[in-house]
């Protein structure tokens, strides 16, 4: 009896052990990579915009989880507020202020179909063997799952800001090759502000409602307020 | 047979770039095949996220592997800006998709043939 208890406990504790070694980096990422992949292709064959629009939210959110993954944590952050926060809010705005009932769902002719799917296979295989085909590309930084401990990425922030500012911190301390002038990004930075106002104020003067009617339509309106005491009047 | 391999390997740089691949080329073909404007906006947006899984990738401290050259910081701030110039051109096209929609009561790529010669 108590010998069977220390097996199952035995047991239990190498079951533990071995839920602990499992890879899970690399089972994250499967489940991000299949989400994002399964989700971009889903927006492809649908016909339903506004499904078009909930697939295309699940593929950033997944893309995110990705960026998180691979050590990017600040721009994961920003994925999820501007991209799945702002733009796909717009991009659902538009899909509502334009659902009317024959454009929410538009078929496209077969020969597209044929068309764009010889286009999807070639293209897919090029970047493939692009992607597959260097070996230096191949092998990660630290092998997780098989004892050895990866280390913890630095946080980023810090360094991403100062780079805004146009100083660059990050250290070249790993022995890592890179190009012997890091500039600063103060300069595009500025650039993104500004281009960022003009297209506010582009968008509102392209969205803005059409003011075309508007002077006739008081001019009527004054008329007839006009008649109306004229009519008073007599 | 190097495509098999790839999948008992650890997570590198690779993977991030096959990730890359499949939504590039599901946003060009969502690009070419949508007939309504913004379904093509939506292709936009899978494009600039799969040039941005690839930034990440080169850049990551996690997933640099032997090779001893990688764009470090670079490919994040890249991707910020990445990020930012998307959000831009999602508001001016969806304002000219808006205006298209005003004028001529369609969201049909195919009917805007206004500039037809």
């Amino acid at each position: 009896m108590n010998t069977g208890f220390a097996i199952t406990t035995g047991s239990m504790f190498a079951t533990i052990i071995s839920v602990a070694n499992i890879n899970w980096h690399g089972m994250f990422f499967a489940i991000f990579a299949l989400a994002a992949c399964a989700m971009a292709v889903a927006v492809v064959l649908t016909d339903n915009v506004v499904r078009m629009a909930f697939y295309l939210v699940l593929s950033l959110g997944a893309t995110a989880g990705l960026f998180f993954l691979a050590g990017a944590e600040f721009v994961g952050a920003m994925q999820l507020m501007i991209y799945v926060g702002g733009t796909l809010v717009l991009l659902v705005f538009g899909v509502m202020l334009t659902a009317q009932a024959p454009f929410v769902s538009m078929k496209t002719p077969q020969r597209d179909w044929v068309l764009a799917s010889i286009l999807a296979v070639c293209l897919l295989a090029v970047l493939v063997q692009a992607s597959v085909g260097v070996d230096a590309w191949r092998t990660a930084a630290v092998s997780v799952g098989g004892g050895v401990q990866r280390e913890a990425p630095e946080p980023s922030a810090t360094p991403l800001g100062m780079a805004l500012l146009g100083m660059r911190v990050d250290n070249d301390s790993s022995g890592i090759v890179t190009p012997s002038i890091r500039s600063g990004y103060l300069l595009p930075f500025e650039i993104v502000s500004i281009h960022l106002l003009v297209v506010l104020v582009g968008a509102a003067y392209l969205a803005r409602a059409k003011r075309r009617r508007t002077p006739r339509a008081v001019e009527t309106a004054g008329q007839s307020e006009l008649k109306e005491e004229v009519r008073v009047a007599s | 047979m190097n495509f098999f391999n790839i999948l008992a390997e650890p997570v590198g740089v690779s993977h991030y770039l096959l990730v890359g691949a499949v939504l590039f080329t599901a946003g060009v073909v969502c690009m070419v095949i949508k007939r309504n404007a913004l379904g093509v906006l939506m292709g936009i947006e899978l494009v600039l996220n799969g040039a941005n899984i690839n930034f990440i990738a080169f850049g990551s401290p996690v997933l640099r592997g032997e090779s001893t050259v990688s764009i470090g910081l670079d490919g994040q701030l890249i991707a910020l800006f990445v990020i930012l110039l998307a959000a831009a051109e999602a508001a001016v096209a969806l304002a000219i998709t808006l205006n298209f929609y005003n004028n001529h009561a369609t969201v049909d790529v195919d009917r805007a043939e206004d500039l037809k010669g």
